[in-house]
């Protein structure tokens, strides 16, 4: 090799090294420019909402006869559609967790379908299902049953349609992961099915079961579409938070929707951080493998 | 007691008698009480059986506390059995916290609050490391042979049923090949499979008949004088105690060592085709280096030929 063929490639070598540098920087520029603008395209309205009026303005909002007769509505109807959910919902998601059995694929696409389907298309299905005019009115007016069509029934049968699938599907994950070892062994000391969910599988499905209620109530606390078709927007009855928050926009008062809007958000920021600190306390509390390791089997006195 | 290699059926057997897996066809009893019969279609549940189960690694219910896992089996708090297993002091312990030793006298403490008529314990050393394992083992037998309640109990090493056993049945790919005293074990293998689980050698061979016995021409070279009389292709047992080491020319076949490892009062010899385990007091005569050549003799009311499969 010649002085020359070798000084060359250097030259060669350096210059490579320049534009792989080069690409470098410009890979990580762009990179950060895109999470920049992802990020303030997400943020910029969260903190518009919060930085809309001030503090004294919020409160007054806050004690209108129409946002505090939506709390009232939006805590009742999800209190109770949220007993119902984990009443039904949790002896369901256990068979369904921890049984096989022929078309077990199809109940658990089917428990899954209302999380896709468009929240104006369940308020329409149940109201052609439970409707004064649907496939169960009849029925419902010969039982002598108060037809739920614009009562506050209504609210919560359209909570617990669009939010419990969530609850539905994290329940049955979480009872799946549940080691078998577990139930097989209270079953021979003694325990019955009931006893088997409620001291063994519940327990160690808790941080599961406990995310998906948290994400299954914020989805309720949020409901909407279905809401408005099929319980409509009476204001003390079933005008929920969010049905408030299209009432006060629809009547030119921006400043009490905006009020509301705040308050939504702070449950929502509440519930998340919940349900993320549940899923850690999950991930680390499943790990139930005993420790292989030789300690004297002697225990301290 | 129940011994047999990995796949052989062991825990599956085990779970049909606690009542966790239904078999197709069989019975199964204790005492006058039926607990399965295919034919009849009898079932009784595993939470109307009445036993004590141990699966591997004990199946601790990890949100429980010690005493809590004990009252789950008799529904009241049981502290008589807590200071019986010396387990007192960690009533409010969890099983995470537990060493193994522990975790098993929990469970053995769990089980019997039960109050089982019979106990089902699945490979108890299986998450237990060599030394622990011994300590371990050596209580659970003293704690079973002072329950007196019948026991079934598997695993896949012969050394801990001789310690734990009265009866050993030998499970391989589902079937049990042999039923009997761990010493009926070594002496008389059925198959070349429980002669491997005891820890013989095996070898095989030509036999040919003689006035009192056989010969058997070896595989490999060499040749065995056997008290059974044998004919054909066969298969032969020898514990590592019943070969003598000989010069390299004497022996009934030659061997090269492997590695000589002291245990425990004895000597064994690794050889390319059998291992010789000589007492410990023997020693001083000077063992044969890694890598030499030696003799191997046995005397031939030890050479003891398997049924042929």
């Amino acid at each position: 090799m010649t002085p020359a063929a070798s000084s060359g490639s250097r030259t060669d070598g350096d210059a490579r090294a320049w534009t792989s540098a080069l690409g470098r920087v410009a890979v990580a520029v762009i990179a950060a420019i895109m999470i920049a603008a992802v990020m303030a395209f997400l943020m910029l309205p969260i903190i518009a909402l919060v930085t809309y009026e001030p503090l004294h303005t919020l409160i007054h909002n806050f004690g209108t006869s129409v946002a505090t007769d939506a709390i009232r509505v939006s805590l009742k109807t999800n209190a109770i559609a949220f007993v119902l959910m984990i009443l039904f919902g949790t002896p369901f998601a256990y068979v369904l967790g921890r049984s096989r059995f022929r078309g077990r694929s199809v109940v658990l696409t089917l428990v899954e379908l209302p999380l896709v389907m468009p929240p104006a298309v369940a308020g329409i299905a149940l109201l052609v299902a439970f409707g004064p005019l649907g496939l169960l009115g009849g029925t419902l007016s010969t039982l002598g049953i108060a037809n739920p069509v614009f009562r506050q029934a209504a609210v919560v049968m359209c909570i617990l349609f669009v939010a419990s699938p969530f609850y539905l599907r994290g329940a049955i994950a979480a009872f799946e992961a549940v080691d078998d070892t577990f139930l097989d062994v209270a079953g021979t000391l003694g325990a019955g099915w009931l006893r088997r969910l409620l001291r063994v599988a519940v327990p160690l499905a808790s941080s599961g079961l406990g995310a998906a209620a948290a994400v299954a109530f914020a989805r309720g606390i949020g409901e909407f579409g279905a809401t408005i078709l099929f319980a409509g927007s009476f204001q003390g009855t079933t005008q929920t938070l969010p049905l408030a928050v299209y009432f006060d926009f629809s009547g030119d008062n921006i400043d009490a929707a905006v009020a509301i809007g705040v308050l939504l958000l702070a449950v929502s920021a509440a519930i998340l951080l919940t349900s993320k600190l549940l899923a850690r306390i999950w991930t680390s509390s499943t790990s139930t493998s005993p420790s292989r390791d030789g300690r004297s089997i002697y225990a301290p006195s | 007691m129940l011994v047999g290699p990995s796949g052989a059926g062991k825990t599956s057997l085990l779970r049909t008698v606690a009542g966790l897996e239904r078999p197709s066809a069989g019975r199964i009893s204790l005492g006058d009480e039926l607990w399965f019969d295919a034919q009849r279609g009898t079932r009784l549940s595993a939470e109307r059986r009445r036993i004590g189960y141990l699966p591997q690694d004990y199946g601790l219910f990890p949100h429980l506390t010690v005493a809590g896992n004990v009252r789950f089996a008799g529904k009241r708090d049981r502290p008589d059995l807590l200071e019986r297993f010396g387990i007192g002091h960690l009533a409010r312990a969890r099983p995470k916290q537990l060493s193994g030793g522990e975790r098993q006298r929990v469970a053995l403490a769990r089980a019997l609050a039960r109050d089982p008529r019979v106990l089902l314990l699945d490979e108890p050393f299986g998450a237990l490391d060599a030394i622990t394992r011994r300590q371990v083992r050596d209580e659970l037998a003293d704690t079973l042979s002072g329950l007196a309640l019948p026991t079934l109990l598997v695993t896949h090493a012969f050394e801990d049923a001789v310690v734990l056993a009265q009866r050993i049945g030998v499970l391989d790919l589902g079937e049990l090949v042999q039923i009997g005293r761990p010493d009926e074990l070594i002496d008389r293998p059925a198959t070349a499979m429980v002669a491997d689980l005891t820890g013989a050698n095996v070898l095989r061979g030509e036999a040919t008949p003689r006035p009192t016995g056989s010969l058997i021409a070896l595989e490999g070279g060499g040749e065995l004088v056997s008290s059974t009389p044998a004919s054909g292709p066969v298969q032969i047992a020898i514990q590592p105690w019943e070969l003598e080491l000989a010069d390299p020319a004497e022996g009934a076949f030659a061997d090269l060592v492997v590695s000589v490892r002291r245990d425990r009062g004895a000597v064994a010899i690794r050889c390319a085709r059998v291992t010789i385990q000589v007492p410990s007091d023997k020693a001083g005569v000077p063992l044969p280096p890694a890598g030499a050549p030696i003799g191997v003799r046995v005397s031939p009311s030890h050479v003891r030929v398997l049924a042929p499969r």
